[in-house]
């Protein structure tokens, strides 16, 4: 009992936690394989994603496409590369600005307390009483569709949850002996927030990042497929099952590819998330 | 009690005119012309002015502000732009067909996925506990249109074992066979939802001293789990399916779109395809009063059977 167990560094309790769980390879690999398709898209897609092959339109997977072209004869399987691009794109910015914004109002709010912390937790309560779908959906109709329209929406949806996760551990930390300390040597409050409670949750932060970009890219999906996503031409999943799902009863390779691109994409980073929220969590980190 | 759920009751008034708030600026501080965002830049002044002034916008902020408020505490969300009809109505003609398949969804959800969270909980890091950990991570994971899509695509257009397409008419059984795949996608759902989080609860309740006493007291396994922990595992589970209402309403308009069933999902398409500004901001305020309530009788329902709850 009286023997004092060297506790290890926290990214390194992080890492071992997440290497014990082998789902977490299979999410890592996935998305490994997903990120590498996006960035390497010019060299690995077989076709330009909005050639023409009108001669060819609406065919079936063959060895020369290998997932079958569309409508106006684009190939699948490069639409299906490209794409990667718009979905991971849109979460990721999405998700860093909706970060960057929620933790400061969670850390503001937590950090000021009183009547101001009511006013902004009431705030948020609304905010998450909107569906996401709806709320999206709302302002990225009355934006118009385009690329960084859809990033603003999808950036709002996800701004609430992000303060709430920020806001629980500032009260917590605002009340530590650093703080005080600090508050003593005549720091600032913005240099208190920003140097020294915000470093204290970023792997919270950074790990509900990974399991709200699942979300992001769902909604972004769900919006394309609506009709308010990134305009056309411009490959995206979601219009393709979009597109692909007005010719469901006799061209199947046109809705299934793209939805199984969303499904892993989703899946992987879920997974992630899990295991990385597993390794942060001391409830389960203990057993 | 009944001062607990008075209390709830008035607490969610001012969450309530919040919310109002939050809707009202939302639309305001959209860049544009509501009234050329509706007739298109090509209307001439006149109309464009004769819109303005049938919106309202030609009043100052703080009348359209209050007018705004007053009606809705009236029950008046404003009308569709469209077919001239209240939100209200309009809403009310579709909700039964979303209602139906909600509850059919929630049925299956509760159904399969309490038995095989507490079954994954009781053997857990076993195969068994793997198996629903991946299916609830699967079915998390699924946009709702796509999982419709791909069912459409193995059940209705390969096996052909539903209709593709139908919302009604005919008889019980054709109701049943109709709603069958749309409640089943929403019910997958809701299912992986619903076994990921009664796992969890059940592994905490597990952990607690009075299941480990009432082991030591020699209550057999059987009634262990049944009376004692699942009863207490499944209270944060109803908080959470409440909380999850918000996500439900927006896989059911998406489920809906993929099954052409009629409900709020066409409703929401409809407004947006006639650019029906007025009805997509009611419905934004009937959709989140509606989660409002939710909450509110999930909490009120929490305290009902947590007493804890009601001294805190």
């Amino acid at each position: 009992m009286s023997t004092i167990t060297e506790i290890p560094a926290r990214e390194n309790a992080l890492w071992l936690a997440f290497r014990r769980n082998r789902l977490s390879w299979v999410g890592l690999g996935l998305l490994v394989i997903i990120v590498g398709a996006a960035i390497f898209a010019p060299l690995l897609a077989p076709y330009d994603p909005l050639e023409q092959h009108i001669i060819h339109r609406l065919q079936p997977p063959s060895a020369e496409f290998w997932l079958g072209t569309d409508t106006y004869g684009r190939d699948v399987l490069s639409r299906l590369i490209y794409g990667a691009r718009v979905s991971l794109i849109v979460g990721f910015v999405a998700i860093l600005i909706a970060m960057v914004i929620g933790s400061a109002i969670g850390i503001l709010s937590g950090f000021i307390g009183g009547i101001f912390d009511r006013v902004v937790m009431s705030f948020l309560d609304v905010m998450l009483s909107f569906p996401t779908l709806l709320l999206g959906l709302m302002i990225a109709a009355m934006l118009g569709a385009s690329f960084e329209n859809l990033v603003i929406a999808i950036a709002i949806t996800e701004i609430a949850p992000f303060a709430r996760v920020a806001r629980a551990p500032t009260i917590a930390l605002k009340q530590r002996d650093f703080i005080e300390a600090g508050r003593a040597m005549g720091f600032s409050n913005l240099r208190l927030m920003g140097g020294h409670i915000f470093p204290n949750m970023v792997s919270e932060v950074v790990v509900m990042g990974s399991m709200w970009m699942a979300s992001a890219i769902r909604t972004e999906a769900s919006l394309s497929f609506i009709g308010l996503g990134v305009p056309p031409p411009t490959p995206t999943w979601g219009s393709m099952i979009r597109e692909g799902f007005e010719n469901i009863l006799d061209s199947w390779w046109l809705a299934i590819f793209p939805s199984l691109a969303i499904l892993l994409t989703v899946l992987a980073l879920n997974i992630l998330g899990d295991a990385l929220r597993d390794a942060i969590d001391p409830k389960t980190r203990a057993e | 009690m009944i001062q607990y759920v008075v209390r709830r009751v008035l607490l969610a008034i001012p969450t309530l005119i919040l919310m109002l708030t939050v809707v009202f600026v939302l639309v305001r501080l959209v860049p544009g012309d509501a009234a050329i965002a509706i007739l298109g830049d090509q209307a001439s002044a006149e109309s464009l002015a004769a819109m303005r002034a049938q919106l309202g916008l030609d009043q100052p902020i703080y009348i359209q502000y209050l007018d705004f408020l007053t009606k809705a505490a009236t029950g008046d969300f404003g009308q569709s732009l469209s077919t001239g009809r209240s939100v209200l109505q309009e809403v009310a003609a579709v909700l039964p067909y979303t209602l139906e398949l909600t509850a059919a969804a929630l049925a299956i959800g509760a159904v399969v996925g309490i038995p095989l969270g507490t079954y994954a909980a009781l053997k857990r890091n076993l195969w068994p506990d793997y198996f629903s950990r991946i299916l609830s991570l699967v079915g998390l994971s699924f946009p709702a249109f796509v999982s419709g899509i791909l069912m459409l695509l193995a059940f209705a257009v390969h096996l052909r074992w539903f209709p593709v397409i139908g919302s009604g008419g005919g008889g019980i059984v054709d109701h049943f066979r109709i709603l069958a795949l749309p409640a089943l996608n929403l019910g997958l759902i809701m299912t992986a939802y619903i076994t990921r989080v009664t796992r969890s609860s059940m592994l905490g309740v597990l952990n607690e001293d009075y299941i480990r006493t009432a082991r030591a007291k020699g209550v057999r396994s059987g009634p262990l789990i049944r009376r004692h922990a699942l009863r207490n595992a499944l209270i944060p589970v109803v908080t959470v399916v409440g909380l999850y209402f918000g996500t439900l309403i927006g896989n059911s308009v998406l489920t809906e779109i993929v099954f052409s069933r009629p409900g709020l999902g066409r409703l929401i398409l409809g407004a947006l395809n006639a650019r029906d500004y007025t009805l997509l901001q009611g419905l934004m305020v009937v959709f989140a009063t509606f989660v409002i309530l939710v909450n509110m009788l999930t909490d009120i329902a929490y305290g009902l059977v947590d007493p804890r709850v009601k001294y805190n």
